[in-house]
C-alpha cells in the first residue's frame, strides 16, 4: 500500500503579509454540512457541542468549534467531528476535505476584502459572528467576521490557488495606495 | 441594481442569475395537453410595469426568489423565497 502525503489545500501558497493585510491558511479541522431534518430539533447542535445552530447570516461558537450558516436550510460545523447524537436531526455530510480555509487579518484585511466581495463590510453592519455566502473574486465562498480585522475565509479547495492569487494581488493594490 | 433577499440582506444583482416570469410557480396539475400547457410553456406578458420574475440566488444562499420588479423604473420592489409563495398556493 502506497504511503501518501497529505497536503493542505494551501500548500505552499501562503502566508502572505502584505502592508497590513496577512493572509494565512486555517486547518478547520472536520468541516460538516448539517441540514435539518424534517422533524428535527435544531437544539441538539447546542446540547452535543455547545453552539446554537445559527441563524441565516450568523455564526455560533468560537474558534476551533464553530457552527457557521452556509445557505438556505444548512449550516458547516467547523472544528469537532460531529457527535453522533445529532444523526436524528439533520442530514450530515462530511465536507473536510472540498474546503480551503483562510484567514485575513490586519487594519486593511476590510479594505482588502472590500474590493473582492460585494458585501457592505462597515463593523457595524458585518459584525463579529456575522457570515455570509457571497463572491469572492469571481468565485462563490463563504466569508466570516471572527474579530474587529479578522476574517475567515472559504472557497471550494480547486479554487485555493485561484483565491490566494487574487486575494494577494487585492492586498498588494490597497498596500500600494498606501 | 440590488436585490433584497428574504435571508442575506441586500444584495448585489452580480450574485443572482435570471430564470424568467414567475409563471413557473403555476404548472399545470394535469398531465395531458391542454391550453393551460401551451401558455406555461409558450405564452409570457410583456408588461410596462410591476412583474414578478425568478431570481436564483446562486452565489448566496442558494435559494430560489420570487422579485417583484418594475420594468419602467427597474425599481426592485419586494423579494421572498420562492417555497414561501409556493407554499402559501401562490
Amino acid at each position: 500500500m502506497a504511503s501518501l502525503i497529505a497536503k493542505s489545500p494551501c500548500a505552499g501558497m501562503a502566508p502572505i503579509s502584505v502592508g497590513d493585510a496577512a493572509l494565512r491558511e486555517v486547518d478547520p479541522g472536520v468541516i460538516t454540512s448539517l441540514s435539518p431534518l424534517a422533524g428535527g430539533d435544531v437544539g441538539a447542535l447546542k446540547a452535543a457541542h455547545g453552539m446554537a445552530f445559527p441563524a441565516p447570516g450568523r455564526a455560533s461558537g468560537k474558534a476551533g468549534a464553530r457552527a457557521v450558516w452556509s445557505g438556505r436550510g444548512q449550516a458547516f460545523l467547523i472544528g469537532p467531528a460531529p457527535d453522533a447524537a445529532l444523526k436524528a436531526h439533520f442530514a450530515m455530510t462530511d465536507q473536510s476535505d472540498g474546503w480551503a480555509v483562510l484567514g485575513l487579518e490586519g487594519t486593511a484585511a476590510r479594505e482588502v476584502l472590500a474590493r473582492l466581495c460585494p458585501l457592505d463590510l462597515r463593523p457595524d453592519r458585518f459584525k463579529r459572528g456575522h457570515t455570509a455566502r457571497t463572491l469572492i473574486g469571481h468565485m462563490t465562498g463563504s466569508v466570516t467576521r471572527v474579530g474587529a480585522d479578522s476574517f475567515d475565509l472559504m472557497v471550494f479547495r480547486s479554487m485555493a490557488q485561484t483565491a490566494v492569487h487574487e486575494i494577494e494581488e487585492a492586498m498588494k493594490s490597497v498596500a500600494a495606495r498606501g | 441594481m440590488r436585490i433584497p433577499c428574504p435571508l442575506c440582506g441586500d444584495r448585489d444583482h452580480r450574485e443572482f442569475t435570471y430564470k424568467g416570469a414567475a409563471v413557473a410557480l403555476d404548472r399545470p396539475g394535469n398531465s395531458d395537453w391542454s391550453d393551460d400547457w401551451d401558455s406555461y410553456i409558450h405564452l409570457r406578458d410583456n408588461p410596462a410595469g410591476d412583474t414578478d420574475e425568478m431570481w436564483w440566488h446562486g452565489a448566496g444562499c442558494g435559494g430560489w426568489l420570487v422579485v417583484t420588479r418594475n420594468t419602467v423604473t427597474h425599481e426592485v420592489k419586494a423579494a421572498r423565497m420562492a417555497a414561501d409563495v409556493k407554499g402559501a398556493g401562490a
